[in-house]
């Protein structure tokens, strides 16, 4: 089974359950309730006993804590609990800590989790008093406020470096809209984007308008984790997590990442490297990838993150239904944090299960290997799933 | 407004800019020198600790721009749609500072339009009296069009 060193995190352990809440603008649970919902949808999917757990994984910005949900769930002795930082770029880290937990014989059983009450609660940056002091000084006193500011401003440059135009944001919005129309459980579920509701859709932050911001949703995902051996007596096909990387560059600082020396080649970059060197496959190989999208500009810049084009190709490459079912590349195919729900990014990992086990609303056929990535722009993470 | 939150490593940064002079951090052993920002106890390029703050000449070019929209925080909101900047300065052109792109020292976040801002365009330090509509707080690095 797995060994140490460089491959022994390869194919050694896989996702057997995931479980989700109602996605909603509100939502009458708290969000301990909602994650408690989502877990014991995930194991009642695995087949596996709450008792069994014995390791956890979440966000460090995931309200509760694993005492809270250990309780209430009623799970076991722990053995291994772990929080990822920086929002949205710790999503794929949650499973690859417990793969790593798992692989090497700290744990047997690991949850990772998220829930999140965004919609109907505050906007977490009309938070003032809570914003670090590093970078928050150089940017918040000139109104560069909100994430959407942030990205904004890495997006006016990344356009004006390599002339790609709003048509190619929109691209990435309709691809998920798309996806979004074949999945029932999704916010935009039969609500079709179009062009011209695109192009004349109030501004947030120019050069972003409302399409091109993820959707602000209460709701609640999890998944289970365990070796490789045990998953071939669950209930589900298992689906193997076959690299997992995390990516903090060099000079980084976080999502006003304006000050080292190339702020468009993000942390995309970096965790791509360590994700395909410990690879069997390229990324000419991917059937199916599930990018983090809380803005469109994400998806350019982790394209070519994560080699699927050269640098500045990004916006071109989502041209001609690239990123829709049938295309070079398929896209967050549950709708992503822009049409389906807003969940940090975790309903990719779910989506990208689903997937694997053929039970996508959107399935690409025979599908077999997928890309899942966790926020760009912030220091992140990825995975590479396979059946 | 929002007043900046300052830590240790920055105070010097706006002890200077209260008395209108721009200064960045740069490592003080002999044969390093490196500018950096934002300012941080060590350099990461020789690990010295001993640092200054140089003045730099005030002039650079716009890197890039954004305009918000509401919702914002209430201060801000009053004076949207308004631009913020990112410079880069003269002297490094890695050094890059987020600020405003002003009609003149005091003028308001609005005062010159989305449409009068391109990339590469010089620009100009300006110290404002005060926070914004220059009534109070600390002084803020401002910038101005070269060429208005």
């Amino acid at each position: 089974m797995a060994g140490t060193g460089a491959a022994g995190l390869k194919d050694a352990t896989a996702v057997v359950g995931i479980g989700q809440t109602p996605f909603a603008k509100q939502l009458p649970d708290s969000e301990k309730t909602l994650a408690c919902r989502a877990i014991l949808a995930a194991l009642d999917d695995a087949g596996i006993s709450p008792a069994e757990v014995d390791a956890l994984a979440s966000y460090t910005m995931e309200e509760t804590d694993e005492v809270e949900v250990a309780k209430a769930v009623g799970f076991g002795d722990l053995s291994f609990f772990s929080k990822v930082g920086f929002g949205g770029g710790g999503s794929c880290a949650t499973v690859a800590h417990l793969a790593s937990a798992v692989a090497t014989g700290q744990a047997t059983v690991g949850v990772a989790w998220r829930s999140r009450k965004r919609g109907s609660g505050p906007r977490p940056w009309k938070n003032t008093a809570v914003q670090l002091p590093t970078p928050a000084q150089w940017t918040r006193p000139f109104g560069l406020l909100r994430p959407a500011d942030e990205i904004a401003m890495l997006t006016r440059r990344y356009l004006h470096e390599y002339g790609a135009t709003r048509d190619h944001l929109f691209n990435v919005a309709l691809a998920c809209r798309n996806r979004a129309n074949q999945n029932p459980a999704a916010m935009m579920y039969e609500r079709p984007l179009t062009r011209d509701m695109y192009m004349t859709s109030r501004w947030i932050s120019e050069p972003l308008c409302l399409f091109d911001n993820c959707l602000e949703t209460d709701g609640a995902l999890a998944c289970v984790i365990v070796s490789a051996e045990r998953a071939r007596d669950c209930r589900q096909r298992p689906v193997y997590v076959h690299s997992a990387a995390q990516g903090l560059p060099a000079q980084h600082h976080g999502m006003v990442n304006y000050w080292n020396d190339d702020p468009l080649t993000g942390p995309a970059w970096t965790a791509a490297r360590h994700l395909w060197k410990q690879a069997d496959f390229t990324p000419e190989d991917v059937d199916v990838a599930q990018i983090y999208d809380a803005f469109t500009p994400l998806i350019p810049l982790s394209l070519e993150g994560y080699g699927f084009c050269g640098r500045g190709e990004g916006g071109a490459f989502t041209e001609g239904g690239a990123l829709e079912i049938g295309g070079r590349l398929p896209l967050n195919t549950s709708g992503g944090g822009l049409s389906e729900a807003y969940v940090h990014g975790f309903n990719l990992i779910n989506e990208g299960v689903k997937q694997l086990r053929g039970t996508s609303t959107a399935q690409v056929p025979g599908a077999a290997t997928c890309l899942v990535t966790a926020g760009e722009g912030v220091p992140t993470s990825a995975l590479l799933l396979r059946t | 407004m929002l007043t900046p939150v300052v830590d240790d490593d920055g105070a010097p940064f706006w002890e200077y800019a209260a008395r209108g002079e721009l200064r960045v951090q740069a490592c003080a052993e002999p044969g390093c020198g490196e500018l950096r920002f934002p300012p941080r106890p060590c350099c990461p390029h020789c690990h010295s600790f001993d640092s200054e703050w140089r003045r730099m000449s005030g002039r650079g070019r716009i890197w890039s721009y954004v305009i918000p929209h509401p919702p914002l925080l209430p201060d801000y909101a009053a004076q949207a749609p308004y631009n913020v900047v990112v410079v880069e300065l003269a002297e490094a052109r890695r050094i890059r500072l987020v600020g405003n792109l002003v009609s003149g020292p005091d003028a308001p976040l609005n005062s010159v339009a989305g449409e009068r801002i391109r990339i590469g365009a010089r620009v100009q330090v300006v110290f404002g009296t005060g926070v914004g509509d220059g009534r109070d707080g600390p002084r803020l690095p401002r910038w101005v069009l070269e060429r208005p």
